[in-house]
């Protein structure tokens, strides 16, 4: 049985308040040696509490603060003074916490009832992004929603709410985005001008976008509206929505849709519709049999009585490259798309991970004895990971392995500028593309290296001084598309 | 473009930070959402309620309804008589409970009303005759339009205030407030105990009630506005409020012909507890938030309530059911020599006071009381802001000066919960684990978690119901 010591004093006139004090007993009761402490004005019912805690009390006014400690030894007291006195002054000691600064809000909903934001943008993983979404269109507030693995069903719920309250969903899975000048996503810097643009396809519209620009024709808008949108289950709603939107804009004299082609009576319901609007409608649908997104930019064009111009190219003309293979790597699916139909009428069905044609599916090797195109921008290619747009590395990885298997005759890439993308993409790729130029020609071979580069001068990354330094590197540039496949395909032609 | 809306004036970004950077690059204002995933296994649920088409409207009425009550002290009577309340019923704060389940701060409160009731001489005689079952009966103080303090036990004999909300003649009701320390509310039942719960139904209940009916009903919505502004967050700060419904009725009160000696008694007694006030306040929010249940559609909580054994909530979409978890332990001070050892889980009604957007919401308001859990006046202001995250409305009617007299946080939305993971936070008295044993500290507590995609789930089936 070991002795212990109390210890109590009053401390008359001194006053904190009952919290306070509270959190002063029980710093003084974790000091070591100290096995009890209170220390509290002398109110009645404090006084109990200390007399119920063993202590003999003297006689006390309420207005005395008593201090009661119980110590293992009698050493130890002033130990446990100090540590009342350090308590008691830390307890009356101004918070020395930062002048409060908001912390930001959690939900779109707070985001949007804190400030006065015009629109949001959604980019958290799929399965959450209607939620925030919805919290948008509460608000009366447009949305764009990146995210992609967003369930059908709820991409429809989100659109039918939007056109009854006659807001704009642009997604699920929409890359790109112009509006009142400002990029959302993906985006190029294109000047203003007459064209409005639908874009069920994020890529394509940026190709568009950008051939409009070049041509020196702008856009009063370009609003996504999602890959699914014009599907049987979504029926066209956010593109209805757009191109009302469009139509009731003063500035835009002629809207262009641009789509995969949608389902047959989808189509034919747009079509209707678009009858009904004041403003023309061209189309622009990707797809067998359809005009490339270059051809869709001259029929634009001629639509608005413009020129059309020479599109522009950068680098000489690749030398004669040794028989093989043709190889696409993409970071935009609908520029991949594109590059495959295109392909496919030349040489047949083209092995991808997104294929035309399901039976050229590729495996996990990516490996394929014939065309070969793939996306790196697909789902199945980002998971972990950042889009192509943004961190190279996986694309880069390949070409430099492709390069160096002697099978590999012609390399098609795209190269996408713009807002949100990688802000100097010829820093990286221009060096991997001369080191595979080089390691095909220390194998004996030629290589030729065709270039498609999205972008436009008023991007970030400028796309004159990013054309420039792929050409320096070895490979042919073009701003279209369709064009760098053609002539990649023509170097199949050629190749011996 | 023909948006009202444009994304000039600013744009929110929620997810990945590169757009919300290119963004930045464009000189465009950008707002960021810090968002983190919602609580586990709720995505499919809140989506089906963030598009269910009833919500937005449903919210809104909810909210307008519960904060346009005011609510006016009308009477003050025994249970017997307002509630209807027999010899052997029991109300008990909290969902519902079965003796064999109750906490001890529970039983003793009563074994000490069996013994207030002389159903027995001695409270400890109780305890064969709460668990025979026989002849007695337990029922939620909700279930009665009622709210109780810690415990929350109302037996017959035991005087009530009587709420009202002029414009419908509803009514909502609570039990008179003993003080701290051995009390029954914390579990307390000891003769000392006792004796003043007949002093309360012999003095304090009949002078009250002569002082309520011989003045002009007091607000008691008012008084929560004023008494925000006095430094109350009116859950466990309730000096001023106490102070203020002394004015009001002490002039009817002295004017009642009541004997000098009790009058001067019963000032002493309301003077010498701060928390006389908690009791008024609570029945003002139950009566408040009750104008909102049964709101197809609506995601608002109207009650949270505690039995010492489970936490529960009821939402004004989903009728009278409670979704209920475990109460948690409180975090904060004790008194004495007690220790975490020695609390019972959160108990009692009061956070009806919260899920009308005071106490823990309001702690911005109450300086003085953030040090319950070595909280400084920045962490209270940060604490009323993070509760507006999870609510539906600013309450204008009760501004809070620190916050520029932005109204309280009020409806707490299950939605919000689930999707931010951030809790109400309640301020709280601890009773003993032990019967008998009182009050132990305070702190502040938070509900289980579960409850609110429990209570959620039950919104989403309605909806497809309702769709399908």
């Amino acid at each position: 049985m070991t002795t212990s010591t109390d210890h109590v004093a009053l401390r008359p006139g001194a006053y904190a308040d009952s919290v306070a004090l509270l959190q002063v007993s029980k710093d003084v009761a974790a000091v070591d040696g100290v096995l009890a402490a209170q220390v509290a004005m002398a109110t009645e019912l404090n006084r109990e509490v200390i007399a119920q805690m063993g202590f003999e009390l003297p006689d006390t006014t309420p207005n005395d603060m008593i201090v009661a400690i119980r110590l293992e030894d009698p050493s130890r007291l002033d130990a446990a003074l100090a540590a009342v006195d350090a308590a008691l002054a830390a307890a009356s000691r101004r918070s020395d916490g930062e002048a409060s600064v908001e912390d930001p809000p959690r939900t779109i909903g707070r985001a949007l009832e804190r400030g006065d934001a015009g629109l949001a943008l959604v980019s958290v993983p799929g399965q959450y992004a209607a939620v925030e979404a919805m919290d948008a269109l509460d608000a009366g507030r447009d949305v764009m929603i990146f995210s992609d693995n967003v369930p059908v069903e709820q991409e429809v719920a989100l659109k039918r709410v939007a056109a009854e309250r006659d807001l704009l969903v642009m997604g699920p899975d929409c890359g790109t985005a112009m509006v009142d000048g400002i990029g959302l996503g993906f985006a190029n810097t294109v000047q203003p001008g007459p064209v409005g643009i639908v874009a069920a396809s994020g890529t394509g519209c940026q190709q568009l976008m950008c051939l409009l620009d070049q041509a020196g024709v702008g856009m009063t808008a370009a609003l996504g509206v999602g890959g699914r949108d014009l599907s049987v289950d979504v029926a066209a709603l956010s593109t209805k929505q757009a191109m009302k939107r469009l139509d009731a804009d003063e500035a835009t004299e002629l809207i262009v849709v641009v789509s995969k082609p949608p389902a047959e009576e989808v189509a034919a319901d747009l079509r209707a519709f678009a009858e009904q609007l004041s403003t023309p409608v061209h189309f622009a649908l990707l797809g067998k049999g359809q005009p490339d997104l270059t051809a869709a930019a001259e029929g634009v064009l001629a639509a608005l009585g413009r020129e059309v111009p020479e599109w522009p190219r950068w680098g000489e003309p690749a030398a004669t490259p040794t028989a093989g293979q043709l190889r696409g790597l993409f970071a935009g699916g609908t520029l991949c798309d594109e590059a495959m139909l295109l392909t496919q009428d030349r040489l047949g069905p083209v092995w991808s991970n997104i294929p035309l044609d399901p039976a050229y599916a590729l495996g996990s090797d990516l490996q394929a004895d014939g065309p070969l195109m793939i996306d790196f921008g697909d789902d199945g290619m980002t998971s972990g990971r950042a889009h192509p747009m943004i961190d190279p590395s996986l694309r880069l990885d390949y070409l430099a392995r492709t390069s160096r298997d002697a099978s590999t005759s012609v390399i098609l890439m795209d190269v996408v500028l713009g807002h949100g993308a990688d802000a100097d993409p010829a820093a990286t790729a221009a060096p991997a593309i001369r080191d595979a130029i080089a390691a095909a020609r220390k194998a004996g071979r030629d290589l030729a290296v065709v270039v498609a580069c999205v972008g436009t001068q008023g991007d970030p990354q400028q796309l004159d001084r990013q054309a420039a330094a792929l050409a320096d590197a070895g490979a042919e540039v073009f701003l279209s598309n369709a064009q760098a496949t053609r002539r990649a395909l023509s170097l199949m032609g050629a190749a011996a | 473009m023909t948006s009202t809306h444009t994304p000039a004036d600013g744009v929110v970004a929620s997810g990945v930070s590169i757009f919300a950077d290119a963004l930045d690059a464009q000189a465009v204002p950008v707002s960021r959402v810090d968002w983190r995933p919602p609580m586990e296994g709720t995505a499919d649920d809140l989506a089906t309620v963030a598009t269910d088409p009833l919500r937005v409207d449903a919210n809104r009425r909810a909210a307008e309804a519960m904060m346009a009550v005011q609510a006016m002290i009308v009477d003050v009577a025994p249970a017997s008589e307002v509630l209807g309340l027999e010899k052997g019923q029991f109300l008990h704060a909290g969902p519902p409970l079965a003796w064999e389940n109750a906490s001890g701060p529970m039983r003793g409160a009563l074994m000490g009303a069996a013994a207030l009731e002389a159903l027995v001489d001695d409270p400890e005689d109780a305890e064969a005759l709460f668990a025979s079952g026989q002849s007695v009966s337990l029922e939620p103080c909700h279930h009665r339009s009622a709210v109780g303090p810690m415990a929350g036990v109302v037996s017959p004999s035991m005087w009530m205030w009587v709420l009202e909300d002029p414009t419908d003649g509803r009514r909502t009701y609570c039990s008179l407030n003993e003080g701290l320390g051995k009390v029954l509310r914390y579990g307390a039942y000891g003769p000392e105990v006792l004796e003043r719960l007949r002093w309360m139904s012999d003095v304090l209940g009949p002078l009250l009630s002569k002082a309520v009916r011989g003045s002009e009903p007091v607000n008691a919505t008012s008084i929560l506005g004023q008494m925000l502004q006095m430094g109350d967050e009116a859950h466990n700060r309730n000096r001023a409020g106490t102070l203020m419904l002394m004015r009001d009725l002490a002039p009817a009160m002295v004017n009642s012909g009541a004997d000098a000696a009790d009058i001067a008694k019963v000032f002493e007694f309301m003077g010498g507890n701060d928390h006389f006030f908690l009791n008024v306040a609570m029945p003002a929010c139950k009566l408040a938030l009750d104008a909102a249940r049964g709101i197809e559609g609506s995601t608002m909580v109207v009650a949270m309530a505690r039995n010492g054994t489970e936490f529960g909530i009821q939402t004004a979409g989903t009728g009278d059911e409670w979704f209920t978890g475990p109460a948690q332990i409180a975090d904060g001070l004790y008194l004495g020599g007690y220790g975490p050892d020695d609390a019972n889980p959160d108990i009692g009604d009061s956070a009806i006071t919260e899920t009308a957007g005071i106490g823990g919401f309001a702690m911005a308001t109450a300086p003085a009381i953030v040090r319950f859990v070595g909280g400084s006046v920045p962490d209270a202001l940060a604490t009323t802001r993070r509760m507006r995250e999870i609510t539906l409305a600013e309450n204008d009617r009760w501004p809070i000066p620190v916050l520029d007299f932005m109204g309280t946080p009020t409806g707490i939305d299950v939605t919000k919960v689930c999707r931010t993971g951030v809790l109400p936070q309640i301020n709280t008295g601890m009773a003993g684990r032990v019967a008998g044993t009182g009050q132990v500290g305070a702190g502040l507590v938070t509900p289980p978690a579960e409850i609110f995609p429990k209570a959620l789930a039950a919104l989403a089936a309605r909806t497809r119901a309702r769709q399908s």
